[in-house]
């Protein structure tokens, strides 16, 4: 019964069994590039940060090629690094947090009002600012995953839900930073700073460092990230190949939540102060360094190195057109340029080579 | 002898739409099972019932006479049922390594594996290619490549390698063979026959009447929402089935 119907097959005896190729030595550098861009999307933001310094030393001189000034950028974008971080891991599960820097600021004010309205110890009402971010951030990834609401919406919700909470709670009152300096010194910790040479750091930029290679390991050589990516790419290939995609989902955004809070730290080291009205621009800065690094919007691809790249070249550019007396808005014209430029490449990199 | 799997009564609406009307199925040990039916005649919400993907509003399924009720694709996963869906449910941007241990990654031993819960890719990347090669159905010369990167036969051949190398109760395949072309339909029919032969019995859903009918053992033809009846394929001709499924003629 088979055979007969199956005859179609015997054709297949002496079939070729080679494949159709492309000439590989006809690959030229546009393809390799290509190719390299493909398997390291973080390259992109690297070529664009070193031109940048380079363009910068070369106009500049020693006024910004010198190991302050570059150091003075480290502290200017440590809390939109940290705050980028935290939405690289958002953005990789193709979602987005408009909220970020709504917890950012308001873990910063539990963590004085804490302090300095209940009286309780500095370490504790630090803790208790950090959980709050965590909680803030499950709640909003608890939306997300299992109410299945977007998360556009969920977070532009939390943004203003928190933004007003925040005003409320703490009446919008600013804590001094002569006072925080004297009464809980700890609160500014992540401000102080140490010189190694001219350079000069302080404790957010070191942590901003760590927090980029803690997440790079866990994002790489983890179960945990490897379902990151695996969600944002396609999440029902991925629920239907053992992923756990809820929990990864509330996961990711209450480690947001988290960083958010430790974002909300650095702050109060970097203003000195407590202050309600601080970190309004957070959410934007943030979203643009995860687009300028790489990091694809449509999730699953991109790195939280790039992030980092994206927020320093952010910050390289502030600098560099200051320092050369440039009006301000040069400085937003280019990085809307680069925004741009960088959805353009990520388009381009998607258009698979194999 | 006692079925492998066995369901009864299995009933699943969608709204006013009857997808499962108090459906039975048996699978034996050791059988290639084929499951034909026409367009919308429930195939494939039997097989999504089965594999934990959704739950039937009624009826009870045994595997190994043992009652299970699957709440999720994992959980089947568990029990030893592995799917390879339509679909193929792989992601897209992550390697052919990275797809075959998606939700069951092999740590490190030691303290690396245990406190920085680093994975051990050299592991998977070994096993991975020694799956791939045993089927000796793909040409592929870097484990690390990207899945979008394979041709569809390719792909078909890295979900097919997944499930036979985890599968340890049973099989479930959807539509393998529907995106390959003659060659790389045979190979896949040929790994099909290579996997009952480890022992692990095997249902088979597809259109394809010819392919159908040479390797199944059985084969559950669904009509309706419910199994019309069960052939031997040595027995009847494949416009008896075509006639069964589509309701031309009754078995009797």
């Amino acid at each position: 019964m088979s055979n007969s119907s199956q005859n179609f097959e015997n054709g297949l005896e002496d079939a070729a069994t080679t494949v159709a190729e492309f000439d590989h030595h006809d690959k030229g550098f546009v393809a390799q590039f290509h190719h390299a861009l493909h398997t390291t999307p973080a390259l992109v933001p690297l070529i664009v940060l070193i031109a940048a310094i380079v363009v910068f030393g070369l106009l500049l001189g020693s006024k910004f090629f010198s190991p302050f000034a570059l150091t003075l950028i480290l502290q200017q974008v440590q809390i939109v690094g940290i705050v980028a971080a935290a939405q690289s891991l958002v953005i990789l599960t193709a979602g987005i947090d408009l909220s970020v820097g709504a917890i950012a600021v308001i873990t910063s004010v539990f963590m004085g009002q804490f302090t300095f309205r209940y009286g309780l110890p500095v370490e504790l009402a630090v803790a208790a600012g950090l959980t709050a971010g965590t909680l803030i951030g499950a709640l909003n990834g608890w939306l997300v995953a299992v109410m299945r609401l977007p998360p556009f919406i969920v977070t532009l919700g939390m943004w203003q839900i928190v933004l007003a909470a925040n005003f409320l709670y703490s009446a919008n009152e600013t804590i001094r930073s002569q006072d925080i300096a004297a009464q809980a010194p700890f609160l500014q910790f992540m401000g102080s700073k140490f010189k190694l040479g001219g350079a000069v750091f302080t404790y957010g930029v070191v942590f901003m460092v760590i927090l980029v290679i803690v997440l790079a390991y866990a994002l790489r050589s983890t179960a945990w990230g490897r379902h990151v990516y695996a969600v944002g790419d396609d999440p029902e290939a991925a629920e239907l190949s053992g992923v756990n995609v809820k929990r990864t989902l509330i996961s990711v955004y209450a480690v947001a939540g988290l960083i958010c809070g430790f974002a909300g730290w650095a702050l109060i080291g970097r203003i000195g102060s407590v202050s309600p009205t601080s970190g309004q621009l957070l959410n934007i800065e943030s979203i643009t360094a995860v687009v300028i690094g790489g990091i694809s919007l449509f999730g699953g691809r991109g790195s939280i190195v790039g992030t980092f790249f994206g927020a320093l070249i952010v910050g390289v550019f502030t600098l560099g057109l200051r320092l050369a007396g440039a009006d301000a808005q040069w400085t937003y014209l280019l990085i809307g340029v680069l925004i741009i430029a960088a959805v353009a490449v990520d388009q381009w990199i998607r258009k698979v080579a194999a | 002898m006692e079925p492998i799997l066995k369901a009864r009564g299995l009933v699943k609406r969608f709204g006013r739409v009857v997808a499962l009307d108090h459906c039975d199925f048996d699978l034996m040990p050791d059988e290639i099972l084929g499951v034909i039916g026409d367009n919308g005649a429930g195939k494939s919400t039997l097989i999504k019932a089965i594999s934990g993907a959704l739950s039937a509003d009624d009826g009870e399924i045994w595997l190994e006479g043992q009652k299970v009720s699957f709440t999720s694709p994992i959980a089947a996963r568990d029990a030893g049922i592995e799917t390879v869906y339509q679909t193929l449910a792989m992601s897209p941007a992550l390697s052919i390594a990275d797809n075959m241990f998606m939700g069951r990654e092999i740590r490190k031993q030691g303290w690396q594996g245990k406190w920085l819960r680093r994975l051990d890719r050299r592991a998977m990347e070994t096993f991975a290619r020694q799956k791939l090669s045993e089927l000796g159905l793909l040409t592929i010369q870097n484990i690390n490549q990207a899945v979008e990167t394979l041709s569809g036969g390719q792909r078909q051949g890295v979900a097919v390698a997944r499930a036979a190398a985890f599968g340890s109760k049973l099989i479930i395949l959807d539509e393998p063979t529907a995106a390959l072309g003659v060659k790389e339909s045979r190979k896949v029919l040929n790994l099909i026959q290579d996997v009952k032969a480890k022992g692990v019995p095997i249902i088979l859903i597809s259109h394809n009447m010819p392919h159908v009918f040479e390797v199944c053992d059985r084969i559950h033809i669904h009509r309706l929402g419910r199994r019309l009846t069960v052939i031997d394929p040595k027995d009847h001709e494949m416009s008896d089935a075509v006639a069964f499924m589509t309701g031309a003629k009754d078995p009797t």
